[in-house]
């Protein structure tokens, strides 16, 4: 496989369908014609034009396998933000945007590359590992995969039902919530921020030697890369995906 | 396709119309305090900062923070305009005058270049430093200046875009001939006055 | 690692990418920089990513050194590179 890519073109997709995942976070099915293809965790770029040509450009991870027919992405509203609320409270289906991709080789995973794999998100953290589970699912991978995701509350843990699923059909995968502000009546889950002893009670051993991918706000994958290279982890098969102060949720 | 493309009901940032006559070309208001950094946040403790005037020097020049704080010091109410078009108007600052600083300095220098914890440095004009333009701050609001906005202090020079207001300054050296510092280096500016919109080089 | 600090800005060199394959026509977070500050070597996508809009400082997580600093603007690309002695970039990648 060639690792020489054609140039990265500006591409029109039409909007075929909006998933309201939770009350913020939206996801925009599209359709794009020119779509080449990706691996999971990459990501997009989005370009916005108003009309005094005035542009913005952000970038959101790709939340659909690279098997499925049609590119997905995952956005979460911020407050302040100039393109997400576009994003996930104006557009239409039937409306177009322009994007380019797949962006980004490094933070990827194939089911090829095998594992065991430790994924662990924060908040909309979850979207990039989300392709690789669904990449897992869809071609029923054994590699075994643990996924350990930080919400604030259950309402606002994304893909929850389509997580319990896999994680009750899907073999070789495990997740684990905690939820750190809040719990609803009766959570027997982790409640708090994730420290090292929740990660040695739910992770591989060191000596599997594990491929890890963190992602979500800088400050959670900062905490949690550290405590996997403490735990022994080889710190090149610790990949971090940062997502800025805001990157959601904790 | 040759039509440009439009996205439907996209505003982008607009903003209130009484600023904008405040408000340089380009330039829109923000509420809160954006943060950008070229590197990690320094963080040099008070008993171990010092600030300097080195270079084109009579001779060199040095406070410790505890000097720094016997100078006489100003409040001063300024509108700040970021390179990235965010603006703040009338905020308020507290340090030392430059003209403070330089008072009895000897020298031919023409240009100075502001130097930092963590390797940042900025270039000005040495006239662009005096005569009531700039300061070393160290609280902004009444409150000590955060870490992550240059405390325990930054250059504030803000008739010139604010890159040119250094966080965590550390010194200034006086030079006979003009250096580009960080940014200019990289194809900003080299002088940077938001009102002619002198953003990048060439501008 | 880098050190666990105040640091909520920073990314990581992968969010550079987009920028990167404006320039370069190879993915680029994938391939390898030694640093001219401590000698060790890693994946662009490795690197930490500061600068926000002005431009990508992408900076050694171990000694900090700024390795590749790009800004772009007025139909310009202006890249400094001193901060890297050498760089790798595999023309092939394993299946």
């Amino acid at each position: 496989m060639v690792a020489i890519r054609p140039r990265l073109a500006w591409q029109r997709t039409t909007v075929r369908e909006l998933i309201e995942e939770t009350p913020r976070v939206r996801s925009l099915v599209l359709d794009a014609p020119g779509w080449q293809g990706h691996s999971a965790g990459q990501h997009l770029d989005v370009r916005l034009t108003a009309e005094d040509g005035y542009q913005a450009e952000r970038s959101y991870s790709i939340a659909s396998a690279p098997v499925e027919p049609h590119v997905t992405i995952t956005v979460e509203r911020l407050d302040d933000g100039e393109v997400s609320p576009y994003l996930t409270d104006e557009l239409h289906p039937g409306d177009e945007l322009e994007l380019r991709g797949p962006i980004g080789g490094w933070f990827t995973w194939r089911p090829t590359e095998g594992g065991p794999l430790l994924l662990v998100a924060g908040g909309s953290g979850i979207v990039p590992l989300m392709a690789m589970i669904r990449q897992k699912a869809a071609l029923r991978s054994p590699v075994p995969v643990r996924l350990l995701y930080s919400s604030r509350a259950y309402e606002e843990i994304i893909f929850r039902e389509e997580l319990d699923r896999l994680a009750a059909e899907v073999g070789e995968l495990t997740v684990e919530h905690t939820l750190t502000r809040s719990q609803p009546e009766g959570w027997s889950g982790y409640n708090r921020r994730i420290d090292r002893a929740m990660l040695e009670e739910f992770t591989w051993a060191a000596e599997e030697r594990p491929l890890t991918f963190v992602c979500g706000p800088t400050p959670l994958v900062e905490s949690v890369a550290t405590l996997c290279v403490e735990m022994g982890y080889a710190p090149e098969r610790v990949k971090t995906e940062r997502f800025g102060p805001t990157g959601g949720a904790v | 396709m040759s039509d440009p493309f439009v996205s439907r009901g996209f505003q982008g940032r607009r903003q209130r119309a009484e600023a904008a006559q405040r408000l340089p070309p380009g330039q829109y208001l923000v509420e809160g305090f954006p943060v950008l950094s070229a590197g990690p946040t320094p963080r040099t403790p008070l008993d171990r900062w010092d600030f300097t005037i080195v270079g084109e020097i009579d001779q060199p020049r040095r406070w410790t923070w505890d000097e720094f704080q016997q100078l006489p010091h100003e409040t001063i109410t300024k509108d700040i305009h970021c390179v990235t078009k965010w603006s703040k108007l009338d905020t308020t600052w507290r340090g030392v005058s430059l003209d403070t600083l330089l008072k009895d300095v000897t020298t031919s220098a023409d240009y100075v270049l502001a130097f930092s914890d963590g390797g940042y440095t900025t270039n000005l004009p040495l006239e662009d430093v005096t005569g009531g333009k700039a300061w070393i701050v160290h609280e902004y609001e009444g409150a000590p200046l955060a870490p992550e906005h240059g405390g325990p202090a930054r250059l504030l020079v803000p008739h010139l875009y604010f890159w040119k207001s250094a966080k965590w300054v550390r010194g200034l050296r006086l030079l006979a001939h003009d250096e580009p510092g960080f940014w200019e280096s990289l194809g900003y500016n080299n002088y940077g006055d938001p009102w002619k919109e002198q953003r990048y080089a060439g501008d | 690692m880098s050190d666990v600090s105040d640091e909520s800005l920073r990314l990581d060199g992968n969010a550079a990418a987009g920028l990167l394959a404006e320039i370069f026509p190879f993915e680029m977070t994938s391939a390898h920089t030694s640093c001219a500050g401590c000698g060790q070597t890693r994946p662009i996508g490795a690197l930490l990513l500061y600068g926000g809009e002005m431009g990508a400082i992408l900076r050694c997580p171990h000694c900090n050194c700024a390795q590749l600093r790009i800004v772009r603007a007025r139909g310009r690309y202006v890249i400094d590179m001193r901060g890297v002695t050498l760089m790798q970039i595999e023309t092939t990648t394993q299946a």
